[in-house]
């Protein structure tokens, strides 16, 4: 830094100058210019909050029927129009969403917690551990995996909680790969060595410059889990195999919307196109991560 | 490249097997049982329905008799749902139409998927780039039993080009098979764009416009191989997608394929036919995977010593 002599004119904003910009400010800036990935983020939240508050807005629950009205059209009183049963559609579409988005998070911690363990160990340690790690997780790459999950929900019992265990169980592998090539790649670079020669302990190589690296595709992978984790579950619901009625959870819901398509559209055409929309955000925010974040490895 | 492919067979082996005996044990330990129906059987005839199908011998032995049954004969023993048939009998059955629901699927993926692909590479920005990438969109993000039941809805109901469900007639295979291969057309076309894109900007295609090769010659004789990598290493999970995919599939088009009879025989808890079918798919899986490693490392043989 020179010293900056007295007749030169003072810069106006010198300490935005000295600071300049984080990975975090940075990113954040070229996400916010991605327009579809905004979107995708508002529309993710508005759904998330209209799921959560909106079943306590409506004078409807979702258990309740009304066997007089039956299937109804969508209608002032309904917006979305009812099901067979009479029950309001919009309020078991949110409180359906409820359990997918629950579902996709919960079962994305599961795959995000054994897979960013998993792989940082095998990337840390090197060597024969990570050989030996990372050949189980080829092997386990060639399972055919849905079909584990149908069989252990049709053998034991059609529960959330094992829903979401058994499907993060079955998303992690790839995170375990991704996080152990950034680690192996970080662990290698300069600014690792050079934080290293100025003497910081390993705590602080850790927390404030391997962390930060591997947090982007990280974050990013999470982000593109969970519709694949949701996608999952609907598949399971839509073969009988998910949650179980009076609950529903989108996949039910296009299900039931389904079988009883040819009299009543509206019972598949709303909860697929919350449906796709959820999964087009998620995508597309993901996406948006990708490129803000820089990360550089593929998709698949 | 004998050597590559003798160690990859050679892998498989444990997997396998490892696919074999965790299914078989984790069946055992499942309460509930093949001859638990509404209306209870007799402890007598419970008896000899368990020694009939080997039920009362110990689970070791069982394990022994169905391995060496299997190893040695092929035979993936008598089914406990159908009296008087066998597994393999159910699957020589069902998994033709099955084979050829996949079939015409990965067909439909991979021409649309590389035409639209390879267009919106070399038209970049373009209509046609926006258009192929608005139809990837869809088909990542509609899934396929959303899709599925919306062109029955369009194009067998309201229009009645179709019918709805079977599979008796040519006509029928139109829209499953459409159904199933549009989410997989759609990986496609992205990975090929992408993959194209990459190749289009090398050197060597540089050299080949420079001595003179048509654009078309050019495309696809010399970009495309190495476009096409990508769209290679995709097709492995694919056709395990298209695979279990297929038991949606078959459901909503009520398709009298092998995928239905496995959901099916799940919920049965049909033993042997929930063991046979998973040992298939899971050799169809592993093998085609094998296939899928041999060809791009063909293609690239850049793999071969990494």
């Amino acid at each position: 830094m020179p010293t900056i002599l007295p007749s030169e004119p003072i810069p106006e904003e010198p300490i935005e100058l000295e600071q300049g910009f984080s990975l975090w400010s940075d990113a954040w800036h070229r996400l916010s210019k991605n327009k579809i990935a905004v979107f995708g983020g508002v529309t993710l939240i508005v759904l998330t909050i209209a799921c959560i508050f909106g079943p306590l807005l409506s004078s409807y629950s979702y258990e309740d029927q009304n066997l007089n009205l039956g299937a109804s059209a969508p209608s002032m009183s309904h917006w979305l129009g009812t099901d067979t049963l009479g029950r309001d559609l919009l309020v078991r579409l949110l409180v359906g969403g409820r359990i997918s988005i629950g579902v996709g998070l919960c079962a994305t911690l599961v795959a995000l917690t054994i897979g960013v363990v998993y792989g940082a160990t095998a990337g840390f340690f090197g060597g024969k551990t990570d050989a030996f790690m990372m050949r189980i997780v080829d092997i386990m790459y060639a399972l055919p995996f849905t079909i584990f999950v149908i069989l252990l929900m049709v053998f034991f019992g059609r529960n959330i909680v094992l829903l979401f265990v058994a499907i993060g169980a079955v998303e992690w592998l790839t995170m375990a790969r991704i996080v152990r090539g950034q680690i192996m790649s970080i662990k290698k670079m300069e600014f690792i060595e050079a934080a290293r020669s100025i003497g910081l302990g390993k705590r602080r190589i850790i927390f404030r410059h391997m962390i930060p690296n591997v947090l982007g595709p990280i974050i990013v992978y999470t982000t593109l889990t969970i519709p694949a984790v949701m996608l999952l579950e609907a598949f399971l619901s839509f073969l009988g195999l998910g949650v179980q009625p009076p609950l529903s959870s989108w996949g039910v819901l296009i299900k039931d919307g389904a079988e009883k398509m040819e009299e009543f559209w509206w019972l598949l055409v709303f909860p697929g196109t919350i449906f796709s929309l959820t999964l087009f955000s998620l995508n597309f925010l993901g996406d948006g991560l990708r490129d803000a974040l820089d990360v550089r490895s593929s998709k698949d | 490249m004998f050597r590559f492919i003798a160690r990859r067979l050679l892998q498989t082996i444990p997997v396998l097997w490892f696919i074999v005996t965790a299914t078989f044990f984790m069946i055992r330990f499942v309460p509930g049982g093949p001859f638990t129906a509404e209306k209870a059987v007799t402890p007598e005839i419970l008896r000899n329905l368990e020694a009939h199908y080997g039920l009362d011998k110990p689970l070791y032995e069982q394990y022994f008799d169905y391995m060496g049954n299997l190893l040695f004969h092929g035979d993936l023993g008598p089914s406990f749902k159908y009296a008087s048939r066998t597994v393999n009998e159910i699957i020589a059955d069902k998994l033709p139409v099955s084979i050829e629901l996949g079939a015409i699927s990965l067909g439909i993926a991979l021409f649309f998927g590389l035409i639209l692909g390879v267009i919106a590479a070399v038209k970049r920005n373009s209509f046609f780039d926006y258009l192929a990438s608005s139809v990837a969109m869809i088909g990542i993000c509609v899934p396929t039993f959303v899709l599925g039941p919306i062109l029955v809805l369009f194009f067998a109901i309201h229009l009645g080009w179709f019918n709805a469900s079977g599979w008796y007639t040519n006509i029928d295979r139109v829209l499953p098979s459409a159904t199933l291969g549009m989410v997989y057309a759609a990986y496609v076309a992205r990975l090929t764009r992408g993959g194209m894109l990459e190749v289009l900007n090398q050197d060597y295609i540089r050299t080949a416009r420079a001595k003179g090769a048509s654009e078309f010659r050019v495309i696809f004789r010399h970009a495309l191989r190495g476009g096409i990598l990508p769209v290679i290493s995709f097709l492995g999970p694919a056709i395990a997608g298209i695979l279990t995919g297929s038991f949606v599939i078959e459901t909503i088009f009520q398709i009298p394929g092998l995928g239905r009879e496995f959901v099916n025989s799940a919920f049965n808890r049909d033993y042997t036919l929930v063991l046979g079918t998973v040992i298939l798919y899971a050799s169809l899986i592993v093998i085609l995977n094998l296939i899928v490693d041999v060809v791009q490392v063909w293609l690239n043989p850049k793999l071969k010593f990494e």
